[in-house]
């Protein structure tokens, strides 16, 4: 390659170079590496084998454009479709079974049980977790799934429903639907009304400060409240109103969040899972949110 | 001496080098790009995906503004996992109308490619307000301020217009009323009828539980519930899809 | 073909007719920049557009001054070559400037992702606002400049000729700072096209076409005035770097605006052909500005620092065009199991695996050129950092192809193994081996026999070598981990980890991964006090390390 056949020649190394010079820099003759070479030529014909088994070149056809397909006839969309049909196939038996049986029945199986709590478990990560907390614990306003404490009921019946239809999901017509006014910002109490009825929830579970404010709000409470909540405050699972005489809140249980409840209502949302998961993982979630600790 | 081709002829004239750079770097990207525009399987069949109402786009200009996609991919890879914790693999004609596209390259926040309706506006709510306090595992960065600005939308006609220039089909009439149609999409119990017939299956609502005021909130709400709900999966079957 | 310098009919500095129109271009473009602010849409467009206006002013002023300056002093005295050296000192400032900035944003960045509560709830300053500011002020900022800086001095000496043009090398130098600033407080005021190392919008866009336009033609009049027969092996990567990222930035960047007065533009092209422009671009963003425009920068201050001849000219010559001709083609390989067709996936995965060996040339080339003179390891703390910056170059181009085998890809893809893999090319590669150019320049350029302290240098390369060892190494095991965990699967054949479990356990490594960062920064934080002290002139006492200096044997200027 050098330009002239005598060259300098670099007496670190013996070997010639090219001749030129940029500001000191000179550079030597060698011959590229052998094995640097040969790996490159193994690259290149491991290409062209690839390139003969995979869909690789776009061309011009005579129906128009179009790519080699390759002598496997690989498809990644196929692939996936195989592997995911494979993994039904393998579990058909009982995911089958899970999906069609009746939950008793389900939960009476033991093998079955190990599945549907594996199937829950997974789904109910991804899916419920970001709500209801990863250990299903609940947060504020949203509702701890552990404990024996249920808006809507805790049979696997109630659950199942709860899980395909959501709560408030407008997109659902079966949705469970129930809302509490917002009885400060629709003017059906007055602020000092709103505070006596807070001061009954309150007595309702032996924290009132103030007897004479707790006995009128217990008669508004009558008027307004006992339609869903119980005459004694104990709840209404068919309308999802919570018990408001134990201990568990979902919004709060001081002064302030009771009188918020009321003033402006609260109406939490859960979306229907119906349309997005499978029947199978449906009952699979309700038999593990059931076996959490709190079902009946 | 024999008289031979040197590389020595190039490296003696710029222009030279210059144009046989140019002509061997321009290659490899023609042959690879031009053909995604040729071959017609390229974009699947697929029946439902429309272009974003004026209030989606408006959210989904609010994701890209916060930089959203550096966290969450909006492309569900055809692999087994995936398709199993996000739902079915996203097609290339669910952002055929995407300019630009949003497929992301790292996932620190989960996939988003099908999160519409997965939550409900007010876990939305709560979460950009203050990501850990629903999710406590969360590295998310709070976005309070959304909700709490309003949202400028007195240049959407432009950003359909400009959109339109691009290849969406946004004809003269739903840039004329593309204000319109996102007052309509955000507020209680507007007249809807027009803007479901231009944008099918938009939901209207107020998203971010404040009636009055038509946020930055309201806006990133509505895009983020739509997102991967346009194609009827189940009106399809895997073969539908080869490219 | 060698041309003569430039002959003295006018006293040089002072306006000629192309500085006139150079005036008046900067004027027309502040006025209608006025404009722009007057009916500007939104408020970054208006805050961008004054800054234009200004810019545009002081550009003008700066042309005035400058003219006036030079009729003071009047003509020089003719010399064989006088250099422009000037610029290429304003460039070194540049990138240290610039490096310290965007190696403390990925400090904070990295800390947001360990703990959240650093966002700060703000818009300004959050992750998903920062990260573009973070990758675009070191690729861009620090590197770019790097490059400009090191090109513009390379081309001259290796050509024996004077940076061709007066005002243009400092019109891409201003031009290409006001760039960066514009996109920089662009991402923090939420401007931003979403296209990763692409984010500047349109209007940005365009104005650092017209710079990179003038910045090639800067280049190619050089290298027209050479007093060398041949082209240097540095400048083919330079001019290979230059022109290839002006295609890719015109075609990446084509977008509509929604008003010429409005800061938010819509790319041209949608969903799965955006994607693959997108990175088309991205990935040669890559290949000719992180490694071509690098690999020229080797080739001269590796063989010019060892005093060592380059090792093999045949291997130079096929490794530049089959690195060029490869490296376009390999973009598919960030679009694995995509909605992108499986054709162009297969392509994008073999050619990058036939990139491997064009890749590891370099590295021969760079690493043989030391034979001969390994001893220099020991005894130059700046060609240890050359050459371990090689030793990266080729660790991740092992690596690169084997993420772009699918069957990597479907884990690695997505996960912080990515990114382990672009900060071993990022701190390892790009990082050291411009620190080791502005090593060697600082003294050149302002005359001084050598640095201020050779310990320094020794203490920098320990520093940030550990650095980088904590930040790869811990985003390898958080990226593969991730990647297992999310397809990993129970007894059952359920997904066995939600996707928060995951998050969670990648907290140890953020952590660590900060802290690798932090001790990058400091090694830079030391090299910048060593530059500033070989600048003014200092030399430390009871150096340890003696280094030949080269700055005696310079032509006189
Ligand atoms: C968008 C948030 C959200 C998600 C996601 C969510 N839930 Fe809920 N869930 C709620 C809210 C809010 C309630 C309480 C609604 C009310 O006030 O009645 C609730 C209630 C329930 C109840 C009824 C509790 C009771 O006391 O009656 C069950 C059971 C339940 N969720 C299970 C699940 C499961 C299983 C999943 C996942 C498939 C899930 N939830 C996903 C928000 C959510
Ligand atoms: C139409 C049915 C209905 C009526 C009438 C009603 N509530 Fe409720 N209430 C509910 C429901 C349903 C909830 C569950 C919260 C939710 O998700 O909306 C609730 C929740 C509450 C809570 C919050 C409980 C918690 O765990 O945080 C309080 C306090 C409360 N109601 C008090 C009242 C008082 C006081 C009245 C009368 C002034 C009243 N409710 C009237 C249905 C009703
Ligand atoms: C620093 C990274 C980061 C950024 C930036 C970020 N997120 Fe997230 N995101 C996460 C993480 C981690 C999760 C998972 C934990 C959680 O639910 O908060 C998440 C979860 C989510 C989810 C719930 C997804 C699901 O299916 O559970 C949504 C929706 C979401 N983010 C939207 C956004 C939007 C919109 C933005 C921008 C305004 C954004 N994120 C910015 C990290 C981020
Ligand atoms: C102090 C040193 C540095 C630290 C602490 C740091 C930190 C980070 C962090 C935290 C991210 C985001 C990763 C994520 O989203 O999970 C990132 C991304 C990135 N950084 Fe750095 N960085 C540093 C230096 C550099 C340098 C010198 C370069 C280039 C020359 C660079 C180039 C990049 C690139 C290209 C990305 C995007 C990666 C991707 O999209 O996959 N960084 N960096
Ligand atoms: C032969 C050379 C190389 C090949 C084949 C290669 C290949 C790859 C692959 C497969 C990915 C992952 C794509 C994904 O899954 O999303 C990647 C990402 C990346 N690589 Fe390389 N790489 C090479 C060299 C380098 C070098 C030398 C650098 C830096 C100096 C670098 C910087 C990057 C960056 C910045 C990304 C992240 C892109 C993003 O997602 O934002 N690569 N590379
Ligand atoms: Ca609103
Ligand atoms: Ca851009
Ligand atoms: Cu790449």
């Amino acid at each position: 390659m050098s330009d002239s056949p005598k060259n300098e020649v670099d007496d670190v190394t013996g070997v010639e170079t090219t001749g030129h010079e940029w500001d000191g820099i000179r550079e030597l003759d060698n011959p590229m590496p052998k094995w640097w070479l040969y790996t490159f030529y193994a690259c290149i014909i491991w290409s062209f084998a690839y390139w003969i088994v995979m869909p690789a070149w776009p061309y011009l056809s005579t129906e128009g454009w179009t790519y080699t397909k390759g002598v496997i006839g690989y498809d990644q969309r196929e692939v996936v479709a195989r592997e995911l049909g494979a993994v039904a196939e393998g579990r058909a038996d009982e995911m089958q079974q899970i999906a069609t049986l009746a939950l008793e029945d389900t939960a009476a199986d033991a093998t079955l049980m190990e599945v549907s709590l594996a199937a829950g478990k997974a789904a109910f990560g991804d899916n419920c977790a970001p709500c209801h907390g990863s250990g299903a614990q609940g947060s504020w306003g949203f509702p701890n799934l552990n404990d024996d404490v249920w808006l809507w009921g805790g049979t696997l019946g109630d659950i199942h429903y709860t899980l395909t239809h959501g709560i408030r999901w407008e997109a659902d017509d079966n949705t469970r639907q129930n809302v509490m006014m917002a009885y400060g910002r629709d003017g059906v109490l007055t602020r000092r009304e709103i505070a006596d009825v807070a001061e009954f929830v309150l007595a309702l579970s032996g924290r009132a400060d103030d007897a004479e404010a707790a006995t009128r709000g217990a008669e508004i409470f009558g008027e307004q409240c006992v339609t869903c909540h119980g005459a004694d405050g104990q709840g209404n699972r068919e309308l999802g109103a919570p018990n408001l005489t134990d201990a568990v809140w979902l919004y709060g249980g001081e002064r302030a969040s009771i009188i918020e409840s009321v003033s402006n209502g609260r109406s939490g949302v859960m979306p229907a899972w119906g349309g997005r998961l499978d029947a199978g993982t449906i009952n699979a979630l309700t038999l593990y949110v059931h076996s959490l600790g709190g079902g009946e | 001496m024999k008289k031979k081709f040197s590389h020595a002829t190039i490296e003696k004239s710029p222009m030279l080098l210059l144009l046989l750079t140019l002509i061997v770097v321009a290659i490899g990207g023609l042959v690879e790009i031009v053909p995604t525009f040729l071959i017609k399987s390229t974009i699947e069949d697929v029946k439902g995906v429309r272009p974003y109402s004026p209030l989606e786009l408006a959210g989904r200009n609010i994701y890209i503004r916060e930089g959203c996609y550096a966290c969450h991919s909006k492309m569900i890879r055809s692999l087994r996992s995936e398709v199993e914790r996000y739902g079915h693999y996203s097609l290339a004609a669910e952002s055929k109308y995407d300019h630009p596209f949003q497929w992301g390259s790292k996932r620190t926040g989960p996939d988003l490619a099908r999160v519409g309706g997965k939550y409900s506006d007010e876990w939305h709510r709560l979460h950009m307000a203050d990501p850990r306090s629903v999710v406590p595992e969360s590295v998310m960065p709070g976005y309070p301020f959304l909700e709490t600005t309003p949202l400028n939308y007195r240049n959407i006609d432009g950003a359909l217009r400009a959109l339109s220039i691009a290849g969406v089909p946004y004809d003269a009439e739903a840039i004329g009323n593309a204000k319109a149609d996102l007052e309509a999409q955000a507020t209680p119990f507007a007249d809807t009828d027009d803007l479901m017939q231009r944008y099918p299956k938009a939901v209207a609502r107020d998203f971010d539980g404040n009636p009055a005021m038509i946020s930055e909130l309201d806006a990133l709400i509505a895009y983020l519930q739509m997102l991967g709900t346009l194609v009827d999966f189940n009106a399809y079957e895997t073969t539908d899809f080869k490219q | 073909m060698a041309a003569r310098g430039a002959p003295g009919h006018h006293v040089p500095g002072t306006m000629t007719t192309a500085s006139w129109g150079i005036v008046a271009s900067l004027i027309a473009g502040a006025l209608l920049f006025i404009v722009i602010a007057a009916k500007a849409q939104d408020a970054p467009m208006a805050a961008h557009a004054w800054l234009f206006t200004l810019a545009f002013v002081a550009g003008a002023l700066a042309i005035g001054q400058r003219h006036f300056n030079a009729l003071e002093r009047g003509p020089a005295a003719s010399e064989e070559v006088h250099y422009n050296d000037a610029v290429v000192k304003a460039g070194v400032i540049a990138t240290l400037f610039w490096g310290i900035a965007g190696f403390l944003v990925g400090v904070v960045i990295a800390s947001q992702l360990a703990f959240p509560a650093l966002n700060f709830d703000t818009s300004f300053i959050n992750f998903g606002r920062l990260r573009p500011l973070h990758t675009s002020a070191v690729i861009f900022a620090f590197g770019g400049n790097a490059l400009i800086a090191t090109s513009f001095y390379v081309v001259q000496r290796t050509s024996r000729a004077r940076l061709a043009g007066d005002i243009a090398p400092w019109f891409v130098f201003w031009g290409y700072q006001l760039f960066i600033v514009v996109a920089a407080t662009g991402y923090l005021m939420g401007v931003t096209q979403s296209k990763e190392y692409a984010e500047p919008e349109w209007y940005a866009d365009i104005w650092l076409t017209i710079v990179w336009v003038v910045y090639l033609l800067v280049f190619l009049a050089t290298l027209a005035r050479r007093r060398e027969p041949h082209i240097y092996v540095a400048n083919w990567f330079y001019l290979a770097f230059i022109v290839t990222i002006a295609m890719l930035h015109i075609g990446n960047n084509l977008a509509i605006p929604e008003t010429w007065t409005s800061s938010k533009s819509y790319a041209l092209f949608p969903g799965v052909q955006d994607a693959l422009i997108q990175w088309w671009y991205g990935h040669n963003a890559v290949g000719f500005f992180l490694t071509a425009g690098f690999l020229g920068m080797m080739y001269y201050f590796i063989p010019k620092r060892a005093e060592r001849p380059v090792y093999s000219y045949r291997l130079s010559i096929i490794h530049f065009w089959s690195l060029i001709f490869l490296y376009i083609w390999a973009g598919p390989h960030h679009l694995h199991f995509t909605a992108l067709p499986d054709w162009a996936q297969t392509l994008g995965m073999t050619f990058s695996i036939m990139l491997w060996m064009p890749s590891w040339g370099g590295m021969i080339n760079g690493l043989m050129t030391l034979s001969g003179a390994w001893d220099k390891l020991r005894t130059d703390p700046v060609i240890r950092m050359l050459v371990v910056s090689v030793a990266f170059y080729g660790m991740s181009t092992f690596e690169g192809p084997v993420m772009s085998i699918k069957a990597v890809n479907s884990l690695s893809h997505y996960t912080d193994w990515t990114v382990g893999h672009v900060h071993s090319g990022a701190l390892g590669w790009v990082g050291f081996v411009s620190f080791g150019a502005i090593y060697c320049l600082v003294p050149w350029l302002w005359k001084r026999e050598r640095l201020y302290s050779m310990a320094l240098v020794s203490w920098h390369f320990w520093i940030a070598t550990l650095g980088i060892v904590l930040y790869i190494t811990s985003m390898w095991v958080s990226g593969i981990l991730q990647g297992l965990m999310w397809r990993a699967y129970d007894a059952q054949g359920f997904l066995e980890y939600s996707f928060v479990e995951t998050v969670e356990a990648m907290h140890p490594f953020y952590v660590i991964r900060a802290l690798g960062g932090v001790l990058f920064l400091t090694g830079a934080l030391i090299m910048v006090y060593n530059c500033w002290m070989t600048a003014k002139g200092r030399v430390r006492e009871s150096e340890p390390l003696q280094v030949p200096s080269r700055a005696a044997a310079q032509p006189a200027e």
